[in-house]
């Protein structure tokens, strides 16, 4: 752990709210610092333990991507359940607990020289925002990147200045769409599948990276093995309870796998064929 | 280590002596039945019981437990709270023993967890031979945990006249020094020994149709038997089978806040994955929606998750869920039918 804690493992340490923005109505970023400029030391895929005294302790992924740490790092937060909701309810300077961080990440250096495709849909993207950054951070290691986002609605599009960013960049291939439009939005509808045929790739050298709800796996997955891309290159990040986060509450465990201990990042060659993964 | 024997009227005076210096946690009687409690005097220790409602694991992972206190002051403390406190573990049967090596494999792998292992570092064992079986339910011979070669500090078997005790660790060697007046074993107590050791075997039935070393091999061939569906329909998810197990492990976690909103304490509780809301996220999503689900997890556990993870069953055929099931789903009724469905 890169957080020194007291020799308990669930004893968390505190880390400041130094800054919050509010991305749509559901979703904050909230901008965090160790105490003493400490850094973070995470993998894009990891994630960490958020604790609010009196309401409980979540898992929360890590949206910032360690190449942009500069003493500080990211969290993108829905409020949709207790701890998260009293989470936004905080202001800056504010002061959380924080465990971790935890989990396998997504391993970067193997990907180094392929062309890299990410899907992610929804609350997916601030996972997935932690690995494209670091892509995109060392940009020359990697061959294509390609981006295929989907969100609901166009309201619910998040991270839209680097959505806009990535879009202008001739060195990434980027395509959104929605779900439903509404009269502003002028660009694709439907859902992520929807923008696979615009995305021809070479399979054996492509990394498909896909974080997003279950039901959405189903079909990505088949859109991605339709490619030809085979099993070992495709990762995804599953989400679960994750409640201790260090492989022993038994909550998040999926078959014979704790998604803490050996996740949240999969290869899909890990998990195929695990009828509770996806 | 050598045996050594103690009379059965020394066994009182060495109990007396222990509870002066350690909590000691023995069975007692409840009503009908038996538990694992602390006790202040000999004559509440019975070593004649069959077996007990809980399992002795709540010494080491007790069924509720202050983690840290906290404190806040517009940013806030915490301080880790051990339970260091020495005790004795008087009584333990052998299956037990080996769930308490399990868990001990459990909290060791990978992030160790120091709440159990100080409360494990500061217990001693001393555990009881079974020369006859405690119900109808258990099913320990099958589960090769009818004897057990290590996981104690002293082990007593009943001889008659004297319990012959063997030394598992130099702090049980040290205890008995101190605290008891035990002699070394003659050739007539190790006669009676091996007698009662012996002759014990044909006491037990083997209850499973096949050797518990293929039960992971079996469970890999069960995924889909229909039987899981059969036990979901009958279960009420009332999750006694997880707490009442020696080698369920499973915690939930939450804070109790003090009136001023500026103290509290975090807290583990056990925890049961036959729950509806065990694997469900804050989204709504569940991912083991259905009692069928919910009841085959918590077999594949046993039978194959945790042999995967630990190298050892994680069932120790103690009988106790069997016992407290409400709708009579039996482990080893379980264990059978997928042996006789298998590949079903």
């Amino acid at each position: 752990m890169a957080i020194p804690t007291t020799d308990s493992l669930y004893t968390p340490a505190p880390a400041r709210i130094a800054k919050i923005q509010a991305l749509t109505a559901m979703e904050k970023l909230f901008t965090l610092e160790l105490p003493r400029g400490q850094t973070l030391g995470h993998t894009p895929g990891q994630f960490v333990e958020v604790s609010l005294f009196g309401v409980g302790e979540a898992p929360i992924s890590i949206t910032s991507s360690p190449s942009r740490s500069n003493g500080t790092f990211e969290l993108c937060v829905r409020q949709v359940g207790d701890v998260t909701r009293a989470l936004h309810s905080l202001g800056e300077g504010a002061m959380i607990g924080l465990r971790g961080p935890f989990g396998h990440g997504f391993p970067l250096d193997e990907f180094k020289g392929k062309d890299i495709l990410f899907a992610p849909g929804g609350l997916g993207l601030a996972p997935a925002r932690s690995v494209i950054n670091q892509v995109l951070d060392h940009r020359r290691d990697f061959a294509r990147v390609i981006i295929l986002y989907g969100a609901k609605t166009p309201g619910e599009l998040l991270f839209k200045d680097e959505l806009d960013a990535w879009s202008k960049r001739d060195d990434v291939e980027f395509f959104v769409t929605v779900d439903r439009g509404d009269e502003n939005w002028h660009g694709n509808v439907g859902v992520i599948t929807t923008l696979f045929p615009k995305a021809a790739v070479s399979p054996r050298n492509t990394i498909a990276i896909t974080i997003g709800p279950p039901v959405m796996y189903r079909f990505v997955l088949m859109e991605l093995l339709g490619k030809g891309i085979p099993d070992d290159q495709i990762w995804l990040s599953l989400e679960r309870r994750m409640k201790c986060g260090v492989g022993k509450c038994g909550h998040c465990q999926i078959n014979h796998l704790y998604c803490c201990q050996q996740g949240p990042a999969f290869n899909y060659a890990q998990i195929r064929g695990i009828e509770e993964a996806i | 280590m050598g045996l050594l024997v103690l009379s059965k009227e020394d066994l009182a005076p060495f109990i007396a002596r222990l509870v002066t210096e350690y909590e000691v946690i023995a069975p007692v009687a409840r009503e009908t039945k038996f538990a694992f409690a602390p006790i202040t005097d000999p004559s509440q220790v019975r070593l004649d019981y069959t077996t007990t409602i809980l399992p002795p694991k709540k010494a080491f992972l007790p069924p509720e437990e202050t983690l840290f206190a906290f404190k806040l002051n517009g940013s806030f403390t915490t301080q880790p709270i051990f339970d260091e406190r020495p005790r004795v573990l008087l009584g333990a049967h052998t299956c037990d023993l080996h769930a308490i090596k399990l868990l001990d494999a459990v909290f060791e792998t990978g992030f160790a967890d120091e709440h159990y292992r100080k409360r494990r570092a500061h217990t001693l064992i001393v555990s009881l031979e079974c020369l006859a079986p405690c119900d109808e339910h258990a099913f320990c011979k099958s589960m090769e945990t009818l004897t057990a070669r290590e996981g104690y500090d002293l082990h007593l078997t009943d001889i008659g006249g004297a319990y012959t005790i063997d030394v598992g660790t130099a702090q049980g060697k040290q205890l008995l020094a101190r605290f008891a007046n035990a002699g070394d074993a003659t050739r007539v107590d190790l006669d009676h020994l091996n007698r009662k050791l012996a002759g014990k075997w044909s006491n037990f039935a083997y209850r499973l149709d096949f050797n518990a070393n293929d039960l992971p091999a079996v469970m890999a061939l069960s995924f889909k038997n229909p039987l899981w569906e059969e036990l979901g329909k009958k279960c009420l998810a009332c999750g006694q089978c997880n707490l009442v197990c020696p080698t369920c492990y499973c915690f939930n976690v939450k804070d109790d806040t003090g009136f001023d909103h500026k103290t509290g304490e975090r807290k583990r509780v056990w925890d049961s994955c036959q729950l509806d809301e065990f694997a469900r996220v804050a989204t709504g999503e569940n991912f083991r929606k259905t009692r069928a689900q919910r009841q085959r997890h918590r077999f594949f556990r046993k039978g194959k998750y945790i042999p995967e993870m630990h190298g050892a069953l994680g069932c120790v055929g103690c009988g106790r869920c069997a016992r407290a099931c409400l709708v009579d789903i039996s482990p080893v009724q379980v264990f059978n039918a997928l042996h006789q469905t298998r590949g079903a």
